[in-house]
């Protein structure tokens, strides 16, 4: 039974082989990873094909498969919305670096409360999530917004309820301003939420938000660009309110220190800047330090280089923000010196 | 010469018929090594939570991925509370499809009515999922749920079950959906098994001057029960293990809460939700366990079903 079980196998293999070669002449580059850049990696992929020639198959798994992918190296690169921590990426032979920048904005539904009217703070928003704050008038986020006029009706939580990097950065935001966040749920991907209810995927958070009366979730800005959400102000470091845009997303970006972070680990919330957007966050490659098949990894690169230098106008249009440029100079920079092929020798020069 | 053809002949064909008895049996036993191994690396996966946590697994409410703390609790009772709903408004509705159109259907109407409820087990979840979370919930918020609160909410002992807000999420809407899922299911069973019953058995007690409903009660279902039980036992099973289309209505949240009107968590649509982006070993071996958990839990349902069925076939012609 083994041995033709094996035969199938090798059939099978040798078969979809065989259907692959024929579809790609040059060597197309595979990913596999987080879900919220999929939209512009395959922009970015589909553009690159017709000016290069060169594929690029990714497939959004999640950030989580991404990292399992490319630690069992059946892909040419992985994705992840959270940032491996240097000693994760040392132990596994990895690097990484960022590519596009996303924010993560609280969104309500509250009658009469205008997109962009309400004003919450780190520590309140912690409360509600936790389930301290439960009506909409209390005398907390009365106290942030004396000009609005707020229910007296229950809060309903609204979080993912599938692990996600969009979770990620929003506890790991809640874990910087809120002490007692930090300590009852802390951060993570997945976490142990205190309250509400649980949506799968951006878009199961934002159709519940819609649907729920006097509900508040967080998705990522994009969704609540495209669904017309009612986002909210949020009080940055520097004691501003800031509404979630473009320009406050790069302010963010802006404002931390890339080039003092080892491996790029560089969450970008509670940053400093009188315009930053609090809760920001990079979306990351994860590639081999020491590639086995330096052919691949050129391409590799050579498609994110590309994407820096021509891939701008394709982001800003699906609402992703760029990095900025001394951003990409240290990333070009880490190339140089991180990625090597099996002999030493650096990919790029 | 033609002795030797024959015999040659006669050799290829007991040659034939060894290889075609073998790849049959190979076939067969592929099945039962698949189970075999499917189980095996369940329980593999599941090791290490099952060393981690022991029996506590099963009691614990705790589910703390940043801390590696977890427990099945929540969705064990998720699950079981989901399809307990799902059967308490099935079985009444499919026991009504299943006299209507054994005993009370005009001919023409049972062949069109017979197909569409088997049309109605063969959408897929996902659909009666998105229909859920879309149309039915939204609906069930506005004008369902309000009445819940005023009127069932507020009676004694039953009370707090049917109080909260209303979202249209939760596990009351998840039981709902289930139940229309698995109806089709146990209508068809019990409509099979009541066409077992013989005519003469049924025109007897009409001739004593028994109504429909005394033959139904005091004479099908008697001589059925095992039949039935057996259709439910399928429904059920269908229930539990359903996936997507709770995942869209529970409301994915890992909390106890006594009303049936707030969201809640199942096996399924947990690891449905959270298998892709769980990273660390104890939180995918704690997923794997509960799949295994879940794999018992239908093995278990089914066994019964399969044998309530068989004991049916042994007993089919015999007065109960």
């Amino acid at each position: 039974m083994n041995r033709k079980l094996v035969q199938l196998i090798i059939g099978i293999a040798a078969a979809s082989a065989l259907v692959s070669a024929n579809a790609s002449q040059a060597t197309d580059i595979t990913g596999a990873g987080a879900t919220f850049p999929y939209p512009i990696y395959a922009k970015w992929a589909e553009a690159y094909k017709a000016q290069t020639g060169v594929g690029m198959n990714y497939q959004s798994i999640g950030s989580g498969g991404g990292i399992k992918q490319i630690t069992a190296k059946t892909v040419d690169f992985g994705a992840s919305d959270m940032p491996l921590k240097p000693e994760d990426l040392e132990k596994n032979g990895l690097t990484q670096f960022p590519t596009v920048i996303g924010g993560v904005v609280p969104v309500v539904n509250v009658l009469g409360v205008e997109s962009g009217a309400l004003k919450l703070d780190g520590p309140t928003l912690a409360s509600i999530f936790l389930g301290k704050i439960t009506k909409w008038n209390d005398p907390a986020i009365v106290a942030l917004n004396k000009d609005l006029k707020l229910p007296d009706e229950n809060i309903t939580v609204v979080h993912r309820s599938d692990g996600s990097g969009t979770s990620f950065i929003f506890t790991n935001y809640l874990s910087k301003v809120s002490p007692e966040w930090k300590a009852a749920v802390g951060e993570g991907t997945a976490v142990s939420w205190k309250a509400g209810t649980g949506g799968k995927g951006n878009e199961g958070v934002a159709s519940y938000v819609q649907r729920i009366k006097n509900s508040i979730g967080y998705v990522e800005y994009a969704y609540a660009l495209q669904n017309k959400m009612h986002v909210v102000q949020l009080k940055n470091r520097d004691g501003q309110f800031v509404k979630p845009d473009e320009n406050s997303f790069k302010a963010a970006a802006g404002g931390a220190h890339w080039d003092k972070a080892p491996g790029f680990y560089e969450i970008l919330t509670d940053e400093p800047g009188k315009d930053s957007w609090p809760i920001s966050g990079a979306t990351f490659i994860l590639v081999h330090k020491t590639q086995e098949k330096p052919d691949a990894g050129k391409e590799v690169l050579k498609f994110f280089d590309w994407a820096y230098e021509k891939g701008d106008k394709l982001a800003t249009d699906l609402d992703y923000v760029p990095l900025p440029e001394n951003v990409v100079k240290l990333i070009r920079t880490s190339w140089k010196t991180q990625i090597k092929d099996a002999s030493g020798n650096p990919l790029v020069k | 010469m033609s002795t030797f053809l024959h015999e040659a002949r006669l050799k290829r064909q007991t040659a034939f018929d060894l290889l075609f008895r073998n790849l049959t049996r190979i076939s067969a036993f592929a099945v039962l090594a698949l189970l075999g191994a499917i189980l095996g690396s369940l329980i593999i996966g599941a090791m290490p939570a099952i060393h981690a946590f022991g029996f506590g697994f099963l009691s614990s409410p705790e589910w703390d991925p940043v801390n590696e703390k977890f427990g099945a609790l929540i969705p064990i009772i998720g699950t079981l509370v989901t399809s307990g709903i799902a059967l308490l408004i099935a079985i009444p509705v499919s026991f009504g499809i299943a006299i209507f159109l054994t005993e009370l259907a005009p001919r023409f109407l049972r062949r069109p009515l017979g197909i569409a409820v088997e049309l109605l087990a063969g959408i897929p979840s996902i659909i009666y999922g998105m229909w859920g979370l879309f149309v039915f919930a939204p609906l069930f918020a506005d004008y369902v749920e309000p009445w819940i609160n005023d009127h069932l909410g507020t009676m004694p002992y039953i009370g707090p079950f049917f109080s909260g807000p209303p979202m249209g999420i939760g596990i009351l809407t998840a039981g709902i959906i289930l139940a229309i899922m698995i109806i089709p299911f146990i209508a068809s069973v019990m409509r099979d098994v009541f066409e077992v019953v013989p005519t003469l058995l049924k025109e007897s007690a009409y001739g004593l001057g028994a109504t429909t409903w005394e033959v139904m009660w005091n004479v099908v279902l008697p001589y059925t029960k095992v039949g039935v039980a057996g259709g439910i036992m399928l429904g059920l099973g269908r229930a539990l293990g359903e996936t997507m289309a709770v995942t869209f209505v529970i409301g994915n949240a890992h909390e106890i809460t006594q009303s049936l009107l707030m969201p809640g968590n199942s096996i399924s649509s947990a690891l449905a939700n959270e298998f892709t982006e769980a990273v660390g070993d104890l939180y995918t071996s704690s997923l794997i366990e509960l799949g295994l958990i879940l794999f018992f839990i239908t093995f278990v349902v089914l066994s019964i079903a399969r044998y309530m069925l068989y004991r049916l076939g042994k007993r089919e012609g015999q007065a109960s």
